[in-house]
C-alpha cells in the first residue's frame, strides 16, 4: 500500500474523531439539565450565589463569577455591631455576605469544582441539603438567609434536576469561608 | 315500578359504598404516610420500666455497653435494649446489622448525677423508625416527650454552656444514612475484649450483653463464624494506636463510612468487622489527603485529613479540639472538645503514624 493511500487513511481518522468530539461537545442538554436550568434561574439562586459588581447601568451580576458564591479574595471586616431591632442585618455590596443576630454566613460556591464546591456531592447530598438544613444531611447547619425551608417543599425530582444543572456549569475553584458564630463576630 | 327503583338504589348504593372505600383508603394512606405515629407522651409508657417508682428496667430490656463510647459532653450514659421474643439479629452484613421490626433502645443521659434526658430509638416497621426525646425533671419524678424540634439549653453542664436535646432532625442527622443504623450495638462495640484505654471507657458489669452472650443465646444469627471464637478487636501495633482508631471508629465512623450518604467524601473512619475488609485498621483514606477543609490561618494544601507527624495541620484534630459550631466535628451533640481525645488523638498522629509498626511506642 503506498503512502497517500495511508495518508487518506489517517486523515479520514483523525476528521473522524474530531467529529465525534465536537459532536459530544455539542450534545444538547437533557431534559432533566434544561428543567434544572429553569429552576435554578427562575428561583433566584443566582441573586446570592452570584457575586454582584458594579457595571454601568448599576450593580449587576457577575457572570464571569457565576454561582461561585461569596468570592475568596473579598475579606470582609468584622460586621458593625447591629442593632437589637426591628432593623438588624446587614448583608455585602456583592450579596454573598450576609450578618445578622445568627453571626455572619457567605454563599456558597455551587460550582462543580471538587476542592471548593459541589463537585464531590451527589444528587442525594444536595437533596439531603435542602430536606435536613444540614450540609449533606449530617453536617453544620445551612445559615441564614439560605431559604432551605421553601426549597423543602419541592419534589426530589426538581431538586435533582436543579442539582444536575449546576453540575453542567463552569467550574470556578472559590474557597468561600467558613460563617462565622455571633460569639466570633468581634474579631474573625 | 318498584323493581326499576329498587335496581337504581342498589347502583347509587353501590357507588357510595366504593366512593366511601376509596376515600377511607385515601385517609388512611394520608394518616400513614405523614409518618410514624407519636411516640408516647411519657417515658413510663415506652416499656423500658417494670416499676417507674423505683426505676427498675423492665428485665426484658438488655443492658449493654459500648466499649467505645461516644463523646457527649462527659455525660455519664446508660443503654438498654429490647428484642422481641423469638426474634434474632440479622448480621449478613457485619457492619450493618438488621434488627427485628419492634426493637427498642433506650440511651439515659445523666449530668452532675441528675439524670436529663433518655432517648428512643424504635422500629415500626422494616424501613420505619420512630425517634423521641423524654426530657427528666428537675426531681426525676417525671420524663416527657420533647417536642419534634427538640429543646435547647435544659441544663448547664459547665458554667455557660447548656445541654441541648436533640430533636427528630437532629437524630436522623447521625443515625439514618443509606438506612436507619442503631449505632453502638455492633460487633467490635460489644466485643468482650474491652478496650482497656479507650476514652471514658465505662466497665462492663456482669449483667451486660455483649457479642459472645448474643451468639449463645441465639440472639443473632448470620454471624461470621470466626465470632464465635476468638473475640473482636481492632489490630494495631500498639495500645494506643488501638484506642485511637477505636476513638475515631465510634465518634466519627458513623458518618464517615463506605455505606452511608457521605461516601461521596471518601474518608473511611469506620472499622470495618467484615472478615474480608479491606480497609481494616489504620483510616488509610484520610492519611496525607488533602480535603476541603482549611485549618484556619494555612495556605492552600498545608491541611491534610491526617498528617503523619503533624497534628497542627491534620483537619482531623483540629476539628475535634475546637468547638466553633460550624467547624467542629462532629458537627452536633457535643459542645465542649473531648480534651483526653484530642490529646490521643494528636499523640497518635504525632508519634505512631510514624513509627514503624513493629517498633515499641511510648507508654503514655
Amino acid at each position: 500500500m503506498n503512502m497517500s493511500r495511508w495518508s487518506m487513511i489517517c486523515v479520514v481518522a483523525i476528521v473522524a474523531l474530531v467529529c465525534t468530539f465536537l459532536m459530544a461537545a455539542a450534545k444538547p442538554p437533557s431534559k432533566e439539565v434544561k428543567q434544572g436550568e429553569y429552576l435554578v434561574k427562575g428561583m433566584g439562586c443566582g441573586d446570592c450565589h452570584t457575586p454582584m459588581k458594579m457595571g454601568p447601568n448599576g450593580p449587576e451580576p457577575d457572570m464571569a463569577l457565576f454561582l461561585s458564591g461569596h468570592p475568596e479574595k473579598l475579606v470582609m471586616p468584622p460586621a458593625p455591631k447591629l442593632p437589637e431591632g426591628p432593623w438588624m442585618g446587614i448583608f455585602s455590596a456583592t450579596m454573598t455576605a450576609w450578618a445578622g443576630p445568627w453571626g455572619a454566613s457567605f454563599t456558597a460556591n455551587l460550582t462543580p469544582d471538587k476542592d471548593t464546591g459541589l463537585g464531590v456531592w451527589t444528587a442525594k447530598n444536595f437533596i439531603d441539603t435542602i430536606r435536613t438544613g444540614r450540609l449533606m444531611g449530617k453536617g453544620r447547619q445551612v445559615q441564614p438567609p439560605m431559604p432551605y425551608q421553601a426549597f423543602q417543599l419541592m419534589k426530589d425530582a426538581d431538586l435533582q434536576a436543579m442539582f444536575a444543572y449546576l453540575q453542567t456549569i463552569p467550574r470556578i475553584v472559590n474557597k468561600v469561608p467558613d460563617p462565622i458564630p455571633p460569639q466570633n463576630m468581634g474579631a474573625h | 315500578m318498584f323493581n326499576q327503583y329498587r335496581n337504581r338504589w342498589r347502583v347509587i348504593a353501590i357507588i357510595f359504598l366504593i366512593g366511601a372505600v376509596t376515600s377511607g383508603g385515601a385517609l388512611l394512606k394520608t394518616q400513614s404516610a405523614s409518618g410514624a405515629s407519636p411516640a408516647p407522651p411519657d417515658l413510663r409508657q415506652t416499656g423500658l420500666y417494670s416499676d417507674f417508682a423505683s426505676r427498675t428496667v423492665d428485665s426484658r430490656n438488655l443492658h449493654y455497653s459500648p466499649q467505645y463510647p461516644l463523646w457527649s459532653d462527659g455525660a455519664v450514659k446508660q443503654r438498654w435494649i429490647y428484642l422481641p421474643p423469638g426474634k434474632s439479629i440479622d448480621a449478613t452484613n457485619p457492619d450493618l446489622w438488621t434488627f427485628p421490626v419492634g426493637t427498642k433502645v433506650w440511651k439515659e443521659f445523666s449530668f452532675d448525677g441528675h439524670r436529663v434526658e433518655t432517648r428512643l430509638l424504635e422500629q415500626l416497621g422494616r424501613n420505619e423508625w420512630r425517634f423521641a426525646t423524654y426530657a427528666w425533671n428537675a426531681d426525676e419524678s417525671a420524663a416527657v416527650l420533647v417536642p419534634d424540634t427538640g429543646l435547647r439549653g435544659v441544663a448547664e453542664i459547665q458554667p455557660g454552656i447548656k445541654h441541648d436535646l436533640p430533636g427528630v432532625k437532629d437524630c436522623q442527622a447521625c443515625h439514618v444514612s443509606s438506612r436507619t443504623e442503631i449505632l453502638g450495638f455492633s460487633a467490635l462495640q460489644l466485643s468482650p475484649d474491652r478496650d482497656p484505654q479507650a476514652p471514658h471507657a465505662e466497665p462492663a458489669a456482669p449483667d451486660m450483653a455483649n457479642l459472645q452472650w448474643l451468639i449463645q443465646k441465639k440472639l443473632i444469627h448470620s454471624y461470621p463464624s470466626v465470632w464465635a471464637g476468638e473475640p473482636l478487636r481492632i489490630k494495631a501495633p500498639n495500645p494506643r494506636s488501638r484506642a485511637a482508631l477505636g476513638y475515631l471508629h465510634a465518634n466519627c465512623g458513623n458518618c464517615h463510612n463506605p455505606a452511608g450518604s457521605l461516601e461521596s467524601l471518601s474518608i473511611i473512619l469506620r472499622h470495618s468487622v467484615a472478615p474480608d475488609a479491606l480497609e481494616k485498621t489504620a483510616p488509610k483514606s484520610a492519611i496525607n489527603r488533602t480535603g476541603r477543609f482549611r485549618i484556619p490561618d494555612t495556605k492552600p494544601g498545608e491541611t491534610f485529613l491526617i498528617r503523619p507527624g503533624d497534628p497542627e495541620h491534620s483537619a482531623v484534630a483540629y476539628r475535634m479540639a475546637t468547638r466553633n459550631p460550624f467547624r467542629q466535628m462532629p458537627p452536633l451533640g457535643t459542645k465542649i472538645a473531648d480534651a483526653e481525645a484530642v490529646n490521643l488523638i494528636s499523640l497518635w498522629i504525632k508519634e505512631d503514624l510514624v513509627r514503624p509498626d513493629d517498633s515499641p511506642a511510648k507508654e503514655p
